[in-house]
This record gives C-alpha cells, sequence and structure tokens, in this order.
C-alpha cells in the first residue's frame, strides 16, 4: 500500500514537470500549428542557465538564499524567454506560409543544433562556467538541502512539495494569463483563426512571441524544479522529457491548455506505476506506446476537439 | 437511347441527412438520376450543395438515409471505392495534382482499372508495359475530347484557370463514371467560357452516356444545361422539378432575393405565415 | 522471347553495376572502399526513404528503426548458418548464397515491421505521423536493448565481414532501379497523387491507405537490406547505430537532395557521406553542420538540390528522348489555337 502512494508522490512530482513542459508545446501548437521541435532543448537551456547564474550569484546547498534562488529562476526564465522568441523569429517566422512539413524540418533542425551546439569543445570560460558546456554531465548547485520526511512508510521530501507547489501556482498563473488577460485572449484568438485575428486588429507576430516566451519561460521553471532534484545536467537531458511532455500534450489534446496540464499528470501517473509495477526497463517506450495508443484510438486527446476537413 | 432503359437508377438518395453535432447541413435529401439524365442543384451559399456530393461520394458517411449507386448501398465506404462504383467528382476549389503534369493527373484516373501489380512494374514486365500503353493511350482520349490534348506535359499548376477546370472534369471522366458530379464548374470562367463549357457537359453526357450532376450558381448556365433542378436552402429541398417551374416558384424567390422582394412584388408563398 | 526481354531488362542494370563494382574494388585502396561502401549503403538509405517522403509526401523520420530490424535478421541468420555448407559448394559461394539469403530474410523482417508501423499509423496527419514513427524508432531500440537474445545493450559481435563493395553496389543499383520503376508507372503517379492532394486522390479512385502503407513497407524493407549490409561491414550491431540520430541524417540527406528527386537522394548521400569520412576530425561538428545545413536550407531553398527533378531534367533533349512510346509530339504551349 505505501509503494502505492510512493508512486503517487513519484508520479505526480514528474507529472507535473511533464505538465509545465507540456503546456509550451501546447500553446505554440495552438497558435502555430507547428509542433516545436526543439521545446525539450529549450528547457535544457534552462538547466544550464540555472547552473551559470546560480555560479555567477554564489548560490549552493551550503548558502541557501531564498532571495538567490528566485533571481536564479527569474534570470533563467527571462533567458529561455528569450531564445524562445529568438527562434522564432529566426527559423519559424520566415516559414510561416510555407508547409508545416517544412517548419517541421526546421524544428527538428534547431533540436539538433541545440542539442550538439552545447556539446561542442568550450570556446569561452573554464570549470563549471565554460561554454559550451560539452557532452560530459555538469553538476548543478541545488538551491537547498535536502530533507526528507516519512509520511507512515512513504517518503516525501521538501523537494517533491515545493516542486509540486511551484508547478501549480505557475499552472495556475498560466491559467490566469490564458483566460483572463488581454494577451490571453488574443492568443486563443489567434489559435482559432490567425488571418481573422489579425483582421481585428490583434499583432499576430507579438502573440506568437509572446507565447514563445510563456511556453520556454515554464520549461525553464520545470527544468530548475528537476535539476534541483537531480544535479547532473547534459546537454541531451531535454530530449527524452521533451518527447515525453509532447506526447502528453497529445493526451490531453494538443493546443488545450487545461488539457497539457491533465496529459502531463495523466503520463507521469502511468510511467510510474507501469515502470514500478511492471516492466521497468522500459519505462521510456511507456510514453511512445501511450502515444501511439492514444493517436490510434483518441486522436483529439482527452480534452481536444476534433477538426473536420472542408473539401 | 438506344435499348432497354437500365433498372437501377444510377443514383438514388433517399432521406440523407449529414449532421455536425447540433447542425443539419443536409437534411432528408432525396434525389434519383437514371443514366443520361442532366440534373443541377442550385441554392444559396452554405445551402448544402457540396454537403449533398460529399454524401454521396463518400467523404462525408450519412448521419441518416441511404445512397445507393446502381442499385447498390454505399453509406460508410470510402471515397475510393464509391468511385470505383462509378462515381466521379471535380471539386469547388480545384484540386488538380498541382506538380504533376496534365497527362499524369488523367492517367492517375485510370489507376484504379490496370492489371499490372508490384513486381510487374519492378520487373517492367510486358504485360506491365502494356498497361502502361494502355492507360496512356485512355488518359491522352479524354485530354483530347476536353481540348487539352496540347497541353499533355504541361503541369497543372501552370495551366490557365479555364483549362484547370477542364483538365479536373477530364480527370473526372478518366475513373470511367456513370454519375458525374460538377462542383460549379464554370466558376470563375466568362461569359463566353461559359457557354462553351454548357456545350461540352451536353455532348459529354450525350458521348458517354453519364448521369450529370452540377453545382452552379450562374442562373444561365444551370438552366440552360438541366433537364432538373433541384433546389437546397441551409440543407433543405425546398424544391425541384423543371427549370421554368423552379424559377417560378416562390419559395426559391424567397430564398435568393429575400423575402423583402417578395412584398414588393406582392408574390404569395404557399403556407407561409405573413 | 518475352522472357528474355524480361530478364534483359531487370537482370542488365544490376550486372552492369556489379562489374562496374568489382572493377572498382580492385582499383581502390581499403580506405577509398570502406567510404564508398559507407556511401553506398546511405544511397539505399536515402533513395528508399525518398519513396515515403518524396513521391508519398509523408513524413517518416524513424527509417533508422527498420534498418535496425533488417540488420539483426541477417545477423542473426548467418550466424545461426555460419558453419553451413550448401549444396556441397566451395565454402567461398556458399558463404555468398547465405549472405544473399540473409539480406533477403532482413528485408522481409524489416517490410513486416513496417506493415506494422505503418497500418495503424497511416491514418494520421503529417506532424502526428512523424512523431509516432519517430516513436516506433525508439521502441525498437530500446526493445533490442534489452533483449539478451539481441544482445542487449552490447550488441552482437563477430559477425564474420561480408559485405563488399560489389554488394554494396548492387543492392543501392537495386534500391534506384526500383525508386524509379516504381515513380515510372501507376502506381508510382498514385503516391505522387497521394502527395498531391490525398482527398482528391481518393476521389479518383486511389485507395490511399493502402498505397501508404505499401510505400512504407517497400520503404522499410530496403531501410532492412541497408542495415543488413551495414553490420555485414562493421562486423557488429549495436543498438546504438539505429537511433533517431541514424534516421535524422538520412532525413537530412533526402530533404538536402529534395524531397521526390532519386538522383538527389543519391548525390546528397554520396556528398554527405564522402564529406564526412574525409574531414574525420570535425566529426564532433557533424550533427552541427547537418542542423545548420538543415536549417538554412529550409529558409533558402526547402527544395533542395534537385527539387522533385531527376537528371536527366537537366538536359530536355535528353529527357525528350526517355519518354515511353507516343503519338506524335503535340505543338508546345506556345502555339495554343
Amino acid at each position: 500500500m505505501t509503494e502505492f502512494f510512493q508512486h503517487l508522490v513519484s508520479g505526480l512530482s514528474v507529472g507535473t514537470i511533464y505538465a509545465l513542459i507540456a503546456l509550451g508545446y501546447t500553446m505554440v501548437y495552438g497558435v502555430l500549428k507547428l509542433i516545436n521541435f526543439a521545446h525539450g532543448d529549450i528547457y535544457m537551456v534552462g538547466a544550464f542557465s540555472g547552473m551559470y547564474l546560480s555560479n555567477a550569484i554564489g548560490l549552493s546547498e551550503e548558502h541557501p538564499s531564498f532571495l538567490k534562488t528566485v533571481a536564479v529562476f527569474v534570470g533563467a526564465m527571462v533567458l529561455c524567454a528569450g531564445l524562445g522568441m529568438l527562434i522564432e523569429r529566426l527559423a519559424y517566422r520566415p516559414l510561416r506560409h510555407r508547409p508545416r512539413l517544412t517548419a517541421l524540418i526546421t524544428a527538428i533542425g534547431v533540436s539538433f543544433l541545440l542539442e550538439y551546439g552545447f556539446q561542442l569543445p568550450p570556446l569561452i570560460g573554464t570549470g563549471n562556467a565554460r561554454f559550451p558546456p560539452g557532452p560530459t554531465p555538469a553538476f548543478f548547485p541545488p538551491p537547498f538541502k535536502y530533507v526528507g520526511w516519512d509520511l507512515a512508510g512513504v517518503t516525501v521530501s521538501n523537494y517533491d512539495v515545493i516542486s509540486l507547489l511551484v508547478a501549480f501556482g505557475f499552472m495556475l498563473g498560466l491559467q490566469w494569463v490564458v483566460y483572463r488577460t488581454k494577451f490571453g485572449t488574443a492568443m486563443r484568438a489567434v489559435s482559432f483563426d490567425s488571418q481573422v485575428a489579425g483582421l481585428m486588429g490583434i499583432n499576430v507576430n507579438r502573440v506568437i512571441a509572446g507565447t514563445f516566451a510563456l511556453g520556454s519561460a515554464l520549461a525553464a521553471v520545470a527544468a530548475l524544479l528537476i535539476a534541483s532534484s537531480r544535479p547532473s545536467i547534459n546537454p541531451l537531458m531535454g530530449l527524452m522529457p521533451g518527447i515525453k511532455a509532447f506526447v502528453a500534450a497529445v493526451v490531453g489534446g494538443i493546443g488545450s491548455v487545461p488539457g497539457a496540464m491533465v496529459g502531463g499528470l495523466v503520463l507521469g501517473l502511468a510511467e510510474e506505476y507501469v515502470a514500478g509495477y511492471a516492466v521497468s526497463e522500459y519505462r521510456d517506450a511507456i510514453a511512445f506506446a501511450v502515444l501511439i495508443l492514444v493517436l490510434l484510438v483518441r486522436p483529439a486527446g482527452l480534452l481536444g476537439k476534433t477538426r473536420m476537413e472542408k473539401v | 437511347m438506344t435499348g432497354p432503359a437500365p433498372s437501377a437508377p444510377v443514383l438514388e438518395a433517399s432521406k440523407v441527412t449529414v449532421q455536425f453535432g447540433g447542425l443539419k447541413a443536409l437534411a432528408d435529401f432525396d434525389l434519383r438520376l437514371q443514366a443520361g439524365e442532366l440534373v443541377g442543384m442550385i441554392g444559396p451559399n452554405g445551402a448544402g450543395k457540396t454537403t449533398a456530393f460529399n454524401a454521396i461520394t463518400g467523404v462525408y458517411a450519412p448521419t441518416a438515409g441511404e445512397v445507393r449507386v446502381a442499385g447498390e448501398r454505399v453509406n460508410g465506404q470510402r471515397p475510393f471505392q464509391i468511385c470505383q462504383r462509378g462515381v466521379a467528382r471535380t471539386f469547388q476549389n480545384i484540386r488538380l495534382f498541382r506538380e504533376l503534369s496534365a497527362l499524369d493527373n488523367v492517367r492517375v484516373a485510370c489507376h484504379h482499372g490496370h492489371a499490372a501489380g508490384f513486381l510487374a512494374a519492378f520487373l517492367r514486365s510486358a504485360s506491365f508495359l502494356a498497361d502502361e500503353a494502355r492507360i496512356t493511350q485512355r488518359a491522352e482520349g479524354f485530354l483530347e475530347v476536353m481540348g487539352l490534348v496540347h497541353r499533355r506535359n504541361e503541369l497543372a499548376r501552370n495551366l490557365p484557370y479555364g483549362e484547370q477546370r477542364r483538365l479536373e472534369i477530364a480527370r473526372a471522366l478518366a475513373t470511367g463514371p456513370k454519375l458525374l458530379c460538377l462542383d460549379e464548374p464554370a466558376a470563375g470562367m466568362n461569359a463566353s467560357e461559359k457557354v462553351a463549357l454548357m456545350e461540352l457537359i451536353r455532348k459529354i453526357r450525350d458521348d458517354f452516356r453519364l448521369a450529370i450532376l452540377v453545382i452552379e450558381h450562374d442562373m444561365r448556365v444551370v438552366m440552360g444545361v438541366s433537364e432538373r433542378l433541384v433546389v437546397l436552402d441551409h440543407g433543405v429541398t425546398i424544391a425541384s422539378g423543371l427549370p421554368d417551374a423552379v424559377r417560378r416558384d416562390p419559395r426559391v424567390i424567397e430564398a435568393y432575393l429575400g423575402d423583402a422582394y417578395l412584398a414588393e412584388h406582392q408574390i404569395a408563398v404557399p403556407g407561409a405565415v405573413s | 522471347m518475352k522472357l528474355f526481354g524480361l530478364a534483359a531488362r531487370s537482370a542488365a542494370p544490376l550486372v552492369l553495376a556489379g562489374v562496374a563494382a568489382w572493377l572498382l574494388q580492385a582499383q581502390l585502396g581499403q580506405a577509398w572502399g570502406v567510404i564508398l561502401m559507407y556511401a553506398g549503403i546511405n544511397v539505399v538509405l536515402a533513395v528508399s526513404l525518398n519513396v515515403v517522403n518524396g513521391f508519398t509526401g509523408q513524413f517518416s523520420i524513424g527509417h533508422a528503426g527498420f534498418m535496425a530490424v533488417g540488420a539483426y535478421t541477417a545477423a542473426k541468420i548467418t550466424f545461426a548458418l555460419q558453419e553451413a555448407q550448401l549444396f556441397h559448394l566451395p565454402l567461398g559461394a556458399s558463404q555468398q548464397i547465405i549472405f544473399l539469403l540473409a539480406l533477403a530474410a532482413g528485408m522481409g523482417m524489416a517490410a513486416l515491421a513496417g506493415l506494422a508501423a505503418g497500418m495503424p499509423s497511416l491514418r494520421l496527419r503529417g506532424d502526428y505521423l512523424a512523431i509516432v514513427t519517430l516513436g516506433f524508432n525508439e521502441i525498437i531500440r530500446v526493445v533490442i536493448e534489452n533483449t539478451p537474445f539481441l544482445g542487449g545493450a552490447t550488441g552482437l559481435s563477430g559477425l564474420p565481414r561480408r559485405t563488399t563493395l560489389v554488394w554494396v553496389g548492387l543492392g543501392a543499383v537495386a534500391t534506384i532501379l526500383m525508386a524509379r520503376r516504381l515513380v515510372g508507372s501507376t502506381h508510382g503517379r498514385a503516391l505522387l497523387a497521394i502527395r498531391e492532394d490525398e482527398v482528391a486522390a481518393e476521389a479518383m479512385g486511389v485507395d490511399t491507405t493502402s498505397y501508404k502503407v505499401r510505400a512504407f513497407v517497400i520503404s522499410s524493407a530496403f531501410a532492412g537490406l541497408a542495415g543488413g549490409l551495414l553490420v555485414h561491414m562493421l562486423q557488429l550491431c549495436n543498438p546504438a547505430d539505429f537511433s533517431f540520430i541514424k534516421s535524422f541524417e538520412v532525413v537530412t540527406m533526402v530533404v538536402l537532395g529534395g524531397l521526390g528527386s532519386v538522383t538527389g537522394s543519391v548525390l546528397a548521400a554520396l556528398l554527405l557521406t564522402i564529406s564526412l569520412q574525409v574531414f574525420t576530425e570535425f566529426q564532433q561538428y557533424r550533427m552541427v553542420v547537418y542542423a545548420l545545413l538543415l536549417i538554412v536550407l529550409m529558409l533558402t531553398r526547402p527544395s533542395g538540390l534537385f527539387g522533385s527533378r531527376e537528371l536527366w531534367d537537366l538536359f530536355p533533349a535528353w529527357r525528350a528522348r526517355r519518354k515511353e512510346p507516343q503519338p506524335p509530339s503535340s505543338p508546345t504551349s506556345e502555339e495554343v489555337p
């Protein structure tokens, strides 16, 4: 029984991470109808940004500081938001009216560029401050010491609690932005019909850039939360979480914000339980199996809507 | 017409309904076509004409009702199956294979009658080569009917608009249909082109003994070429019959011109509340 | 007489290729021989992927998965029949025949894998299909890594070296022949129609799902051939060789050469492989270069080097002679009455 609850805790923990990353996928797909393959790598950049910033301002387990932690979070979010907007501006915007396949291929290219660019031999700096960081894993200084509590046999750590609270906080924040602000309304309008939205006076380019910024910032948050409890980071760390978060977005219904959250949690829990009770070596393949299943049975996802093509 | 009339109508649509959620795009649509009949379908925009086409050709499966082609029920079959049963169509917005030549566009339509399989194609067997020659010859025949032989190697996207429309018809004909559905074939054409098209449609009907169903907005085109008319509005059939009768039907006038026109000209609509 | 014509048409190009490769092999040194073999295998990969991505317009990015299926199947057969000697033939000849059987079996299994992957997924739209093919690629790799029978993560080693330039040459030419003959047939036109407009193709009587699956199966089979050739050259099967990185490399080649152009795929495969081997010190930059290449290509010239044209499209006179027998030529477009 305790095992069940342990998996529940882990599942929720990892599920919220997937949800945060999935939100980026789903929002970008909503406004651009493009799967941003590079999103998982923006997550990776978030982790590295956090590392560089933490080292620069002297934040670590031995010298914890709430203010510095917040600064690192904000800094990484800003950096990732900037990167996201840059990628959109340089690689996706010129292809806005081209066939989607072209943009998809470009997205794959950007993804690989980030992954392998970060693995190149260092150009500047040394030690932990070198850039590019190279293929060997780097050490992310955890912002606070690990504390674990035993609740009736189930181990819950302060990381789990903080991670859940922060993640939920950001998700609620996003809900507010999407459904209660002018920007959010504009974003939804663009996702319904970007042409008409433009005719109604919405600056579509700005909305899309903002969407990328928002999604990338959330990915940075997810990365920092993960890196805090698993301090080994490397340039390929965004690969699997990226794909899994994409699966989560599809499961929830791509283009649907609540869908991404639900999908993330569902996938996190599914992964934990299947890996825990059944075949743990195939953990990574579970996400793909779930994806294929969902696409075959209910392609619109749990909360998505089917779109009919007018002939 | 020589010989006895065929027993089963080419097309028999009975109470066909197409519903999207709460919206009935097409309600209780009835239509019967014998070989050689030329029927026009008219109605304001959004009336459900293309929906009817899509229900007949299998793009949508009817929510209710039945579609029979040459006596066989085709509800729920995929479009390619219905095409192989003998229904061909053109599209409201031209859907040619843009990067293929005119000849190739038509040859694709000749595909489903072929015999040689993949292996024969890989080995370039004699039967395969004979098949290919037959397909090419057949395709060129249809290009000739539509006056496009001189364009055979031209990419479809490079053809002028009017020729693209004619190519679409040639392609549809090449599938060897019993029923040809033309969705606004004269759209975008000038007056003289439309007249030429009308004559071409009649000629096709005569030469190939087809049943033809035409959606058109241009009244002169459709009145001139149809033997019968069906009028749709908001998914419902509001009138059907001979062109002259339909043209004078008050409900048709109301659908196109509105009830203000009716009031102004003091035309009463039977059964309407004033 | 008919059979002779048939055999001549099919066998002649292969015989020529075999002879040419055999002569080349004798002339070249070891190093260049290996480079050309890599290049030839990549030609098989690129051309076979082009059948799905270029001709049929679908987006498959899991090609390496089918390569793996073919590779491991062929390897297992070779291991199983290592000591066998067929029909009291001399050992050399027997080994060659067994190799051929192994490759054929690899192709067969890869085709089946393509069928299993293709059938459910080809209802999906472009971007979803891409992810699903990626998914299958990864699932195949994960399964291999966790199956001791297949060598697990360390792989299968000790495979005898059977691949020679002749084999690779034959494989490459067979693949090119397959692609060219496919696209020049009514089946190929059906695939192109699906690429151009699936709705219209379906309306014209083409069973689009069946054809998409068939394209997938054929493409996977030849990916399996490439896999079989590769592992019998490297003399080992390692699942890391068949990850989506490999798939991405093949996609790069196809896109660079031009989706739909067999010539383009061949040239891009040759170009990328040879330049990679020649500049080995830049290996670590290879992925970054590929990525930049892809991005720049998509931004500036998405149709790739050749678009969907072939070599002979550059020489109109040559092209006119190549077309099938036709009635006397019609007036050109300028002379419309």
